[in-house]
């Protein structure tokens, strides 16, 4: 049945089709506030959800699409999904809010832009709500193309069309390859369902296929979620307008890969593999984000090393949570903690990068440049962006009383944890977690503070803005402010959130775990106790404040790294080389003289045949039922050898066609021998016919040049030609050898007569018995006819032309 | 016996190829010609030689050649004829066109727009 549920997913492309419309049918109003409505509806839809999946479970609704192969669209609301719909809907309409005042109504071309958008949301919603995995694999592509799209919003700029295409081949690349990890589950399980997949996991994990699919699969995830080495698409999709970069590139994504994980997490997590890979993996980012964000001069730039950071610090900790699944219950267990630390950051996380974009996009509209070295001293002239920077920096540092704190101290907690773990290599390596982790957030401590002091603070450089700096208008301001202002409510009531959405989501990802009628218990607050992640804490602070003011005396280690060792060059080199690679290899066998083609062809056949034939035993000789040699035949034979040798070494042209004459007189007289009449006399007169022909055009035709081709090249196509005669002499002899039932012509020696009133056999089967045979073959010699006289007289149509 | 007709029609292959696998474009036509003597020959061989009378019901005999493959051989020399008439007045008209008769000097050029 289609519901409202599946409307509601679809209603975006639906909206997608009416835009244009709207905008050329009403320029006067800005289309983005006829596309606010859709998210803004859709939000206050998904919101009326929150009820029924915390406390009755899922709500699921089938679509049949193509049943027969088992895909079907069917819709499925639990706490995960509803989590991710809510941030789709209502970032999705902050950010279609704020891009009304971003774009200008008369520069740019707002449909494309909101078809693209309204596109991503909708593929986006289908990625999260659907829970067959053919249908959650084309909206993924449909948010690799639609983000494409957007990156390259300003395709007359040269970096937007690179950053665009790089970002498409990396995530499109991981999207292929989660199909193969999708279509290997379905090999083991059977069905495409998700939940039904959850439910046969025990069976899952003992199968051989177990580990390609989860490797394959994330590959899909850690790709589309910017996960080290694959984190060099994000920085350069920058290239697109900021509300683009709010919303795809740090609220929702690059956040469908952190979805694939956890959706998938009941399937995979009981094995040491994923805890690591993923856990690893997502460490790893995290540390690799935000020291390469310390680097970076541009606004953005920074955000998006801070993004890709901060999606590998979730990731860690939904590594960390599988540990969970290796206790019975929910009591007592360490790790279920770490889960719900992923997704309090994970929300927490879409919140403040959300309003910092927002604010770079404001200062570089305000200001006209995204430098921090040329920005300064705008706290005054910008206040409230001001305000809202420091808010959103500081929780993106982790700094009380923000959520950013509490998620980094569920963060450390989590991390601290993993160390006590007792399987898997954890009670040894596990500490490097917790090591890695708070050296990453001392780095995170640093941008943070960058992003604001190096905009805000200091003197202000008006010589080199291009305008003169003012403060946003309120319109622009408005949807930061609702983000800034969420990031404060949060960190003062995290707990409206924990049984509301972040339980629920629990229950999605751990649901082995919960007994009948149990939930899982969220409490977070701020004020813990005198305890390690405190301590943690005070130590990023005091160990990134004193960095951040020693920058220059170490701001050298980054040279340490040479460019040409970096991801990017790989990409760039990879591009190059495979594109000069796939050309020279094209180049060196595709070089346009026909003779190499057919020296591919000769050689492929006789080889194929002579070794199937050598292989299987193929070759008979079988002399019995031959026929005797007598002298006819043996002169005929050498006759025709010779004319054939004097063909293959001649170069005068005359010798050649009468060369050609000798052969095929000679064939006729083997028809002769071998009781063949009819075939003794076309052969005749065709033969006749054709040297006539040749000798027609003989004064026309050019000489044949002596030295026109060298002796090597003469010896080649003497082997290959010499392999092709022994093949066709082999089977020639095996298949006269091995008769293996009697031919057919009994039944033309009984019928010839009776059924069809002719005496001769052979004109009988032509014209009678097998009379389609000879009507093609006129249609044949008429086509040539045809051919012959175009060629003849219609020569001069084109000529001007070419 | 049909062996040695094996052999002949394996000759008449090689020799086929090997012109087809030159330069010229005259000893391409009559190379493709002399392969399908090559096959005609084959065709005629793998029925079997010399196994009675021409197959002319008249004669009354008591065994006769098989008559298939001589209709199947019938129509493709006939094909052959016109294919490579065909053949000819294209590598007639190719070498008035282009001023060459050398396969080599008929490449396309090798930019790809």
């Amino acid at each position: 049945m289609f519901t409202a549920l599946h409307l509601a997913i679809i209603a975006p492309f639906i909206a997608a089709v009416f835009v244009p419309l709207l905008y050329k049918k009403i320029p006067s109003i800005h289309t983005g506030w006829f596309v606010l409505f859709v998210p803004a509806i859709l939000f206050i839809y998904f919101l009326q959800h929150i009820p029924t999946t915390s406390q009755e479970g899922a709500v699921t609704a089938a679509f049949p699409w193509v049943p027969s192969l088992g895909i079907n669209f069917r819709a499925y609301v639990d706490g995960l999904g509803l989590l991710f719909a809510l941030l789709i809907t209502g970032i999705g309409a902050l950010v279609v809010l704020y891009s009304i005042y971003y774009l200008s109504k008369k520069r740019e071309s707002l449909h494309t832009f909101y078809t693209f958008l309204l596109m991503f949301m909708g593929a986006m919603l289908g990625v999260v709500l659907s829970d067959n995995m053919i249908v959650l694999y084309l909206f993924w592509e449909i948010t690799s193309v639609s983000s494409f799209l957007l990156i390259s919003y300003w395709y007359e700029r040269e970096k937007s069309l690179y950053g665009a295409l790089k970002s498409m081949l990396i995530t499109v690349l991981g999207g292929f390859s989660m199909l193969v990890g999708f279509v290997l589950l379905y090999s083991i399980t059977g069905t495409f369902s998700i939940q039904e997949t959850i439910a046969s996991s025990s069976e899952i994990v003992s199968h051989d296929l177990f580990l390609p699919a989860m490797l394959t699969i994330l590959l899909g995830a850690f790709t589309k979620s910017a996960q080290f080495p694959f984190h060099i698409w994000l920085p350069d999709a920058m290239e697109a307008p900021t509300p683009v970069s709010a919303y795809l590139h740090s609220a929702t994504m690059v956040k469908a890969g952190i979805y694939l994980v956890a959706r998938l997490t009941p399937v995979f997590a009981v094995s040491g593999e994923w805890l690591w890979l993923v856990a690893g993996f997502g460490i790893t980012t995290l540390f690799w984000g935000s020291f390469s964000a310390v680097r970076q001069t541009d606004l953005k730039g920074i955000l998006a090393y801070s993004t890709v950071s901060q999606l590998g610090m979730i990731l860690s900790m939904l590594g960390v949570g599988a540990a969970a699944f290796h206790f019975q219950e929910i009591d007592n267990n360490l790790f279920v903690g770490a889960t719900t630390a992923a997704l309090f950051h994970l929300f927490n996380h879409a919140t403040f990068k959300g309003s910092l974009f927002m604010m770079v996009g404001i200062v570089d509209h305000e200001t006209g440049t995204r430098d921090i070295r040329n920005l300064g001293g705008l706290m005054t002239i910008m206040p409230i962006t001001f305000t809202i920077a420091a808010i959103g920096s500081f929780s993106m540092a982790g700094l009380p009383p923000f959520n950013g704190f509490l998620s980094k101290e569920l963060f450390f907690t989590s991390m601290v944890n993993i160390t006590e773990f007792q399987q898997f290599n954890m009670e040894t390596f596990g500490i490097l977690f917790p090591v890695v982790a708070w050296i990453a957030s001392v780095f995170t401590f640093i941008y943070s503070m960058i992003l604001v002091f190096k905009t805000f603070a200091g003197p202000l450089q008006k010589e080199k803005l291009d305008t003169k700096p003012h403060e946003a208008p309120f319109g622009m301001l408005l949807a930061p402010i609702v983000l800034v202002s969420l990031v404060i409510v949060i960190g003062f009531f995290p707990n409206v959130l924990s049984y509301t959405i972040i339980a629920p989501a629990m229950a999605s990802i751990l649901p082995s775990l919960l007994q009948e009628g149990q939930q899982f218990e969220v409490d977070i607050y701020f004020w813990h106790d005198w305890n390690t992640e405190l301590f943690m804490t005070m130590g990023v602070v005091a160990a990134g404040i004193l960095l951040y003011l020693g920058m220059k005396k170490w701001k050298g280690v980054y040279k340490l790294f040479p460019e040409k060792l970096s991801f990017n060059n790989l990409y760039d080199q990879t591009l190059n080389k495979g594109e000069v690679l796939s050309q020279k290899v094209m180049a060196s066998h595709m070089n346009g003289f026909i003779r190499n083609y057919l020296v591919y062809i000769f050689a492929f056949v006789a080889a194929a045949l002579l070794i199937t034939m050598f292989y299987k035993g193929a070759f008979v000789i079988d002399t019995s039922g031959m026929a005797p040699i007598t002298i006819y035949e043996s002169v005929l034979v050498v006759v025709l050898v010779a004319s054939v040798g004097v063909m293959m070494f001649t170069t005068s042209r005359l010798t050649l066609i009468i060369g050609l004459g000798v052969a095929g007189y000679t064939v006729a007289l083997f028809f002769v021998i071998f009781r063949a009449p009819d075939l003794a006399l076309t052969q005749l007169i065709i033969e006749t016919v054709s040297v006539a022909l040749f000798l027609l055009c003989f004064y026309h035709l050019p000489q044949i040049a002596k030295n026109l081709e060298p002796l090597r090249f003469k010896a080649g196509n003497f082997i290959i030609s010499a392999a092709v005669g022994i093949t066709v002499t082999l089977i020639g002899i095996s298949a006269g050898s091995s008769r293996m039932f009697e031919s057919i012509s009994g039944f033309f020696k009984e019928y010839s007569y009776k059924e069809a009133g002719g005496r001769n056999m052979v004109n009988v089967i032509l014209v009678d018995f097998r009379g389609f045979d000879t009507m093609l073959e006129i249609l044949v010699l008429g086509i040539a006819a045809a051919g012959i006289f175009t060629m003849i007289r219609l020569r001069l149509a084109g000529r001007d032309e070419l | 016996m049909e062996i040695l007709m094996s052999v002949t029609a394996g000759i008449l292959f090689m020799g086929g190829t090997y012109l087809v696998l030159s330069k010229n474009i005259i000893r391409i036509i009559i190379g493709t010609s002399v392969i399908s003597h090559g096959a005609h020959i084959l065709l005629l061989t793998m029925a079997g030689l010399k196994t009675g009378a021409p197959p002319l019901l008249g004669l009354e005999a008591s065994s006769y050649t098989d008559p298939l493959p001589q209709a199947l051989i019938l129509t493709a020399i006939v094909i052959s004829f016109g294919v490579t008439s065909f053949f000819l007045v294209l590598g007639y008209r190719a070498y008035k066109e282009n001023g060459t008769d050398n396969t080599e000097n008929m490449r396309g050029t090798d930019s790809y727009d």
